[in-house]
């Protein structure tokens, strides 16, 4: 049995590898021109392989040289914070401004071990009132405050 | 003399009321953004990019730069009142920064942190504004082999000077290459990795890839860990330095002067290399290196002086080659993109209100951080007490408002937080986001010129070695791997960036 003694760099090896040979693989339907007409399929094709070719020897590496293992920590932040942005972006057209910054600061404070239910209710409010008078009134940028059925 | 006349135009431009005002903003902004820990420039800017779509060019830029050197100082703040880098720049002002306000010298280090970053702000200014000139004309003669060579030293000198695994920096600039090619090839009309999503096909918004990478990662890095931080507010007195402490502190400054503005031309260099390096420095030279550690006035001095010289001097090689040698001044090129301002030699000739005008704001700019911060600090102590909890949905919403309002887009909004989870794993897998960002930024200019080159040599590819300019600089880099592979020296370079 192998042993993956250095996991930071066998799997940032495994990562590269795959991105290289998957950036290569699809560049093969790019035509690779001729030697003074360097084709669209030239330049990608070239940096799959460097990378993969890298991948290989941080892969190597990590079954040779030791190293500590990776701390993931709490899978919770990842999924709630970026689950957020998520939702943020899916109903900001829809619902408006107000609506959308409250569930977001509201949501993405759950992430937090201390979170508060009050605190997040309230400075979810004192930000929806801020967002909408500098993004909106005084940026004027393209963003609706209210939810569409009411406009 | 020519650069006093550059400097009057200079001076009349970023003397203008919008520009003073933005200038103002700039180093406020980024004043705030220093002393909080967690938000960096970076995000920051990269937050206000789509916002500065409405303002005009020369203001924009003013603003964005004042963010960067602007967050150096109020990266001090935090070094030295509560043990934390506010900036990362910040990280060895912590040492002797901290021990001293322990000390009850808190005024002394902030006032000496103030007056050093002055000092090396105002010489990097005349710096920017007397190496410019020189070096765009240089460069106006370069051809696409020149171009495509001064790239992959650019890129090569980048990994050499961080930190961390050398291949795994490469491979994050191979990695940020790939992704900078995504989109429609200009040639050939080919879509590239584009998938059939149409949103796709003008390439990934750059602003997505440094936001999510650089701003979400963060913060999710943040929430996993449960540090509890103490702010140190007592004693913050004396904030008017005496003779003696300046007397000690000066020579400290002029060297981290020096030290700054020669790093931070290199690519890969700025604040933070310059700051490393200068405490490094300090300490070697000093004629009783035990007091560094133990609240040393020359540990404070010298490296935040280092780092702002070092931002300041990052502009150069933006300015005069059009070649980004950081993260911040990758940005910098996107912000200028934006206003349909090609960065390069010919933005000098071109557009010299707007040349002159950021560099002389620059030094309007360090004037206002000096006369701000130090009257002021009582208003950042507050703002540190302020916990994470309310701080990171506050930033995390700007940062949504800010990449949604680029183009009114949802899918930029689902990329960001692509690139934030691939950003967490890198994180997690030790490798450095910055070279990503500077391959991602660097990525269609260096195909271009590849092309460009190779067909002017009727595809002889030997064009790179017998352009003698060429030649040298691809030399200069295979050099720099070659020095930096020799097991001795990379003994060495490990040992130089953990001894601090």
């Amino acid at each position: 049995m192998v042993r993956i003694r250095h996991p930071k760099d066998f799997w940032a090896g495994v990562l590269f590898i795959a991105f290289g040979l998957a950036a290569f693989g699809i560049a093969l339907n790019y035509p690779w021109g001729t030697a003074s007409r360097m084709g669209p399929g030239y330049f990608p094709r070239v940096l799959g392989l460097i990378l993969a070719v890298l991948g290989a020897i941080l892969l190597l590496r990590g079954l040779k040289l030791s190293g500590q293992r990776i701390v993931w920590g709490s899978p919770k932040p990842v999924v709630i914070v970026l689950g957020t942005v998520v939702v943020f972006g899916l109903i900001v057209a829809k619902l408006g401004l107000i609506a959308s910054t409250l569930i977001l600061v509201i949501l993405s404070s759950t992430a937090s071990d201390e979170f508060r239910w009050k605190e997040a209710v309230i400075a979810s409010l004192l930000l929806a009132a801020f967002v909408v008078a500098a993004f909106v009134y005084g940026l004027k940028l393209q963003l609706p405050a209210l939810p569409e059925f009411l406009n | 003399m020519e650069l006093f006349d550059n400097l009057a135009i200079g001076f009349q431009v970023a003397f203008s009321l919008q520009n003073l005002f933005y200038a103002f903003a700039g180093v406020l902004l980024g004043t705030l953004i220093g002393v909080l820990p967690g938000i960096g420039p970076v995000p920051t800017i990269a937050m206000l990019l789509p916002i500065t779509y409405t303002l005009p060019p020369v203001a924009a830029l003013i603003m964005l730069a004042g963010i960067y050197y602007g967050a150096q100082y109020g990266g001090s703040t935090t070094a030295i009142l509560v043990n934390l880098p506010g900036e990362s720049s910040s990280v060895v002002t912590c040492i002797d920064g901290h021990q001293m306000a322990r000390q009850g010298r808190a005024g002394t280090a902030l006032s000496i942190a103030a007056i050093g970053s002055f000092i090396a702000g105002c010489f990097a200014t005349l710096m920017v504004a007397a190496f410019a000139p020189p070096l765009s004309e240089m460069a106006l003669k370069f051809g696409p082999a020149e171009y495509f060579s001064l790239m992959v030293l650019g890129l090569i000198a980048a990994v050499v000077l961080a930190s961390g695994s050398l291949i795994k920096a490469i491979a994050m600039i191979v990695l940020g290459l790939m992704l900078g090619i995504i989109g429609t090839d200009v040639n050939s009309g080919l879509q590239r990795y584009s998938f059939g999503i149409p949103e796709l096909s003008d390439g990934i918004g750059f602003v997505a890839v440094a936001m999510g990478v650089f701003g979400f990662a963060e913060i999710i890095i943040n929430l996993q860990q449960t540090e509890k931080r103490e702010v140190f507010t007592k004693n913050v007195t004396g904030l008017w330095l005496k003779w003696k402490d300046f007397k000690e502190a000066f020579p400290a400054i002029v060297r981290g002067t020096g030290i700054g503005s020669i790093l931070g031309i290199l690519p890969g260099g700025g604040a933070l290399l310059s700051a490393f390096a200068s405490y490094t420095i300090e300490k070697k030279i000093a004629k009783d290196p035990s007091r560094f550690g133990k609240g040393a006035i020359q540990g404070v001095a010298g490296p935040e002086s280092a780092n702002n010289a070092g931002a300041q001097a990052s502009f150069i090689p933006l300015l005069t080659l059009g070649i980004p040698p950081n993260a911040v001044m990758a940005l910098m090129v996107g912000a200028m993109t934006i206003h349909s301002i090609q960065p390069g030699p010919q933005v000098m000739t071109n557009n010299p209100q707007l040349f002159w005008g950021l560099i002389v704001s620059m030094w309007i700019g360090n004037l206002m951080l000096v006369v701000l911060n130090l009257p002021m600090i009582g208003l950042w102590i507050k703002l540190l007490q302020v916990p994470y909890r309310l701080l990171y949905p506050a930033i995390l919403l700007f940062s949504c408002i800010g990449v949604y309002s680029i183009q009114n887009n949802v899918f930029d909004v689902l990329m960001t937080a692509l690139f934030g989870l691939l950003g967490w794993i890198f994180v997690k897998l030790e490798c450095e986001p910055a070279p990503l960002l500077l391959g991602f930024i660097l990525g269609p200019m260096m195909e271009e010129n590849l092309r460009r080159a190779l067909l002017l040599s009727r595809g002889d590819p030997t064009v790179f070695v017998t352009r003698p300019l060429s030649a040298v600089m691809l030399g200069m880099a295979v050099l720099l791997l070659a020095i930096i592979v020799a097991p001795s020296i990379s003994k060495k370079r490990e040992e130089a960036f953990q001894e601090i």
